[in-house]
């Protein structure tokens, strides 16, 4: 406890008379500003939180040390002392010549680790040449048909130097498999590389929406891959599990912090169902949320995040292990708040977004570039959103010291704030059943769409205030140029593509898409199979194709 | 019989991206001013969504598309529309759309592009002064 | 101008307005409804109801796909409930039959209630007769499933297929709202969840105490079976309700359904050879149209010449009472 009983009896006595004596009679002449101040969650902000309002907290219980259990102050003893998050800037476009050039260019400019954004039909597991591909080939992100193409993106770049996150999610084990085979023809041993795949089908099914199967054969995928790696590639992250896109799609920060947790339950809950042990799986998954505007809210909802999963961890699977209680996390900055109006006021709001993510112990961080809500941004874009991290780090001293905000009143009352309204969401979802059936009744994505609506709502009626949108307003034109994707790198990957299919040796082809049809109806591990198949230059679309005809495809269950 | 005419619009999400959140606001604004929304769902290829505007004899189609591919996708559904008589339907847009290629949308027959940060209430107001119910 | 021959020759674009002008009272479409009429009686009505939640869309996706593979041709009638504030509707049934949006023998259409009760529209009646007019084999009708007093769909579907998913206490709601009278096949769907069993258990105790037997029915002398004073149901003389398990999602249990679909229909069609039976449906058809001309006739009297405020003026200063004043404005207007 932070006061003795007499002591908070004397705070509190003393906060009574300046309520009266003070403040109420400055709030008589002088009214606030407003009679409601929320978060951007529209969570409603107390005046001022004193002793008063933590007469239970329990250093020891709450907080702890850095490095030890609940991680409320962070999973490391020494934290950025130690080491600086990674930078990470998520980077793809145009074919695998544009990006391997970008990814170059980033690890020249003092970039830390590799992030892959793959193209729509990469994602949705259509190969370039898909009549679903029409439009959308390089557009979003890079073009990745085959094993040709992860081999030119990594040219030049030594994969046991540097690590990679890949947003994938559906095809995610077969493009690890990929990488894998590309580092392998690099000398570089499965157990020697390091990185993330996202992998995290539930948020897809939440918020993201880049699905592919139903629930439950992607589960099987998943633990698949869990296993595979747990013995073939150890250091690699088999799951992010994402609240990012959960906030992009219009949720409370209450709510990412809830339905992320409540994924992660999930997948802990489907590797012990398929008979691993926590202890074995649970250290190589990791967290990746968020940096909205609202920054003491974000502080709070990561502090509030490490301390329910360690408890969650711990209480609820028997974890033993120190590793599976930590949640390590990698963070954005909130695409969704940067706006089309004024784009240079973008790096600002990039700026406190990183601050909060730093301030709240991320692991590794991905700053926005001031021009992506109108575009993939160019080379002088991303320069400046990795030199906002380099700041925040090397001039800001606010890596000095660990969790600098513990102990603060606001944030502690805001992090016990946000864990007990996140455990109300989890405890519903439980209620239903567990992630999966909450899911298939669109329960989440219910409460997302609403909390989406509500805001815009806030936003037309000028409730909530956005520099440039509804407040500060000015017609300009667009301060600098955007960079460009023509209908030309449709034409080359395709090429490619052909290319590729006229040289491999087909009969292989064959009988690899044969095997993967066979283990898919069966229990074998698909993992392996991918491995072996993506050698042989199976294409993903190829792969994903077979896998469809045995497990079915998801359908957008139109929650509106 | 006592004449109830309704304004119909099809909120479209074509190509890959699932990005539906402002697909959805929209759909749900226009509901609230009065109007008849069929949402189509997402990853709708062109042909789909000008089957389903003339099943739905909608006056418009909305159209919201995040990944870039506007430029490709939404022309081809006006090209669907003229190919199937139905060049009476409206086409609009919205999403992460560059200035510089709205002129070329307008030409190709896109009759207005909405962009990151519009109100729906310019989207609403629009409607009702360009689109009449049949 | 719609042309009555793209209309029989199925036009699309055609057919989909004329829906439109339905829908929306235009004049121009009694017209052609009246020279569709004798082009009616070939298709085939089946009405889906039942509770929100319990997979009514994607059980009228898996009916598609099953009809298709028969090579029959397919008209689907989604409704989906008006907002009450604005007037406005958020169609959103066909997001789960969109895979048949680019089959040119399927055609699925949103509906909103526009403040119609009973789970139609008010012109659903019409819309079906223009459906079957076009020459489309199949016509599923999925009610708007708000789960309250959804009965309307029996009196114009051949067979009515009642949606249920366990665990929703769908069973408890059914008696409520009085929807277990109008099933002639109980879809038990989501069955892969946890208390589908006793759902059909349930269902089966309920139908086995409150069901008129056959042989009751025989008694009443022939295939009418009034069940209360507000609803009349008109069934196949000795059809006992069929019980489906059913998993939407997967298509499980779909060959059962239509399995008892083509049971009902045939029963429904031996029935119909039963001029009894043909009078009970014709009477409620027509009552259906005859109270729409009514209440148009009285409206447009009441909005066009100014009648309306001549009442309200009466009602405003005091000389007259609202009862004395409708019963006049019915005896001008029908010359009674």
């Amino acid at each position: 406890m932070l006061y003795d009983r007499k002591s908070l009896e004397e705070i509190i006595q003393s906060q009574e008379s300046w309520t009266k004596e003070e403040l109420n009679k400055l709030l008589a002449r002088f009214p606030e500003r407003d009679v409601r101040f929320t978060t951007i969650s529209d969570l409603e902000i107390p005046r001022l939180v004193s002793p008063e309002a933590l007469p239970e907290f329990d250093y020891d219980q709450e907080l702890g040390f850095p490095g030890s259990y609940p991680y409320t102050r962070g999973v490391q003893p020494s934290m950025y002392r130690g080491r600086l998050w990674t930078m990470r800037q998520f980077a793809g476009f145009g074919t695998p010549e544009d990006t391997n050039q970008r990814f170059r260019f980033l690890l020249n400019q003092g970039q830390t680790g590799l992030s892959v954004a793959f193209h729509y039909p990469t994602l949705m597991g259509y190969d370039s040449d898909h009549p679903r591909s029409l439009g959308e080939v390089g557009k979003c992100g890079v073009a990745v048909d085959s094993l040709r193409d992860m081999e030119v993106m990594f040219e030049g770049i030594p994969l046991d130097k540097v690590t990679t996150s890949m947003t994938i999610n559906g095809p995610a084990g077969i493009l690890l498999a990929m990488y894998i085979v590309v580092a392998e023809k690099q000398g570089v041993p499965a157990d020697k590389i390091g990185g993330t795949i996202q992998n995290d089908i539930l948020k897809e099914y939440i918020a993201q929406k880049s699905w592919i199967f139903p629930p439950r054969p992607s589960m099987r995928i998943i633990t698949d891959i869990l296993s595979y790696c747990t013995h073939n590639v150890p250091r690699w992250n088999t799951i992010s599990i994402s609240g990012y896109h959960i906030r992009e799609a219009g949720s409370t920060a209450v709510q990412e912090l809830a339905f992320t947790l409540a994924d992660g339950i999930g997948y802990v809950q489907a590797g012990i169902d398929a008979g691993l042990d926590v202890d074995d799986f649970a250290p190589r998954l990791s967290f990746f949320f968020n940096a909205h505007s609202d920054f003491f809210e974000e502080i709070a909802k990561y502090r509030a995040a490490r301390r329910i999963w360690a408890r969650v961890m711990k209480e609820r699977f028997g974890a033993k292990k120190a590793a599976s209680l930590k949640l390590r996390f990698h963070s954005q900055t909130a695409g969704c708040s940067l706006t089309a109006q004024q784009p240079i006021n973008n790096v600002v709001r990039t700026t406190t977004q990183a601050l909060s993510a730093v301030l709240g112990g991320t692991q590794s961080l991905h700053t926005n570039s001031m021009d992506e809500t109108l575009a993939l941004p160019t080379e002088g874009a991303v320069t400046v959103a990795l030199r906002t991290q380099q700041i925040i780090a090397e001039e800001t001293g606010v890596v000095h010291t660990i969790d600098p905000l513990g102990g603060s009143y606001f944030v502690e009352w805001l992090t016990n704030k946000m864990e007990a309204d996140a455990m109300k969401y989890i405890e519903k979802i439980d209620d239903l059943g567990g992630i999966i059936p909450a899911i298939e009744v669109g329960y989440p994505q219910k409460e997302i769409g609403d909390a989406a609506y509500h805001y815009q709502g806030q936003v037309e009626k000028n409730e909530k205030i956005v520099v440039g949108v509804n407040k500060y307003c000015k017609e300009e034109e667009i301060p600098f140029s955007l960079l460009k994707i023509d209908e030309e790198v449709a034409h080359t990957q395709v090429a490619n593509l052909q290319e590729v299919k006229r040289k491999r040796d087909e009969q292989k082809v064959q009988a690899q898409l044969k095997r993967i049809a066979e283990v898919a109806r069966s229990e074998g591990n698909l993992m392996e199979c991918f491995v072996d198949a993506v050698r042989e230059y199976c294409t993903q679309g190829e792969i994903i194709e077979v896998l469809r005809g045995v497990f079915g495809e998801h359908r957008d269950p139109g929650m509106l | 019989m006592t004449e109830q005419r309704k304004i119909r619009v099809l909120i479209a999400k074509p190509g890959l991206d699932g990005h539906d959140r402002g697909a959805k606001i929209v759909a749900r604004s226009l509901r609230d001013a009065g109007m008849e929304v069929i949402y189509t769902g997402l990853h709708q290829t062109p042909e789909m969504i000008v089957s389903a505007a003339i099943q739905e004899d909608v006056d418009a189609i909305g159209m919201s598309i995040m990944s870039g591919a506007h430029n490709v996708l939404m022309p081809v559904v006006v090209e669907g529309l003229a190919e199937k008589n139905a060049q009476d339907i409206a086409v609009f847009g919205g999403g992460i759309i560059p200035e510089d290629d709205i002129p070329d949308l307008k030409e190709k027959g896109i009759k207005a592009v909405f962009t990151p940060g519009t109100p729906t209430a310019d989207i609403i107001t629009w409607i009702k002064e360009n689109i009449s119910p049949k | 101008m719609i042309s009555l021959d793209a209309l029989l020759s199925r036009d699309v674009r055609a057919g989909a307005r004329l829906l439109r002008w339905i829908d929306d009272g235009n004049a121009e479409a009694r017209g052609l409804l009246k020279q569709l009429y004798p082009h009616t009686g070939k298709g085939t009505i089946i009405g889906i109801t039942g509770n929100p939640g319990a997979g009514k869309s994607t059980l009228t996706d898996q009916l598609i796909h099953r009809y298709r593979k028969q090579g029959k041709s397919v008209a689907v009638v989604a409704v989906d409930p008006s907002s009450p504030f604005s007037g406005g509707a958020l169609l959103g049934d066909r997001i789960r039959m969109q895979e048949h949006a680019v089959d040119d023998d399927v055609f699925i259409r949103s509906f909103a209630t526009r403040g119609h009760l009973g789970g139609l529209t008010n012109t659903t009646t019409d819309v079906v007769h223009a459906l079957d007019a076009m020459g489309w084999q199949i016509i599923l009708i999925e009610t708007v499933g708000v789960g309250q007093d959804e009965v309307e769909v029996q009196r114009l579907a051949h067979t009515t297929v009642v949606t249920m998913a366990p665990g929703l206490g769908d069973e408890i709601q059914a008696i409520k709202a009085g929807i277990l009278e109008i099933a002639d096949i109980f879809a038990v769907n989501k069955s892969d969840r946890e208390g589908a069993d006793r759902t059909v258990s349930e269902l089966q105790m309920m139908l086995d105490i409150g069901y008129v037997s056959p042989a009751e029915q025989a008694h009443h002398g022939g295939s009418i079976l009034l069940r209360d004073q507000r609803q009349e149901r008109v069934c196949p003389q000795g059809w006992v309700p069929h019980i489906v398990k059913t998993i939407a999602t997967t298509g499980d249990g779909v060959d059962e359904l239509m399995t008892a679909l083509a049971e009902h229909t045939q029963a429904f069609q031996n029935a119909c050879q039963d001029e009894s039976f043909g009078r009970a449906r014709q009477r409620q058809e027509f009552l259906d149209v005859f109270r729409r001309a009514l209440f148009e006739r009285g409206w447009s009297y009441l909005m066009h010449e100014d009648h309306l405020n001549q009442i309200l003026d009466q009602l405003l200063d005091g000389s007259a009472d609202p009862y004395t004043l409708a019963e006049e404005a019915v005896k001008t207007l029908y010359r009674l």
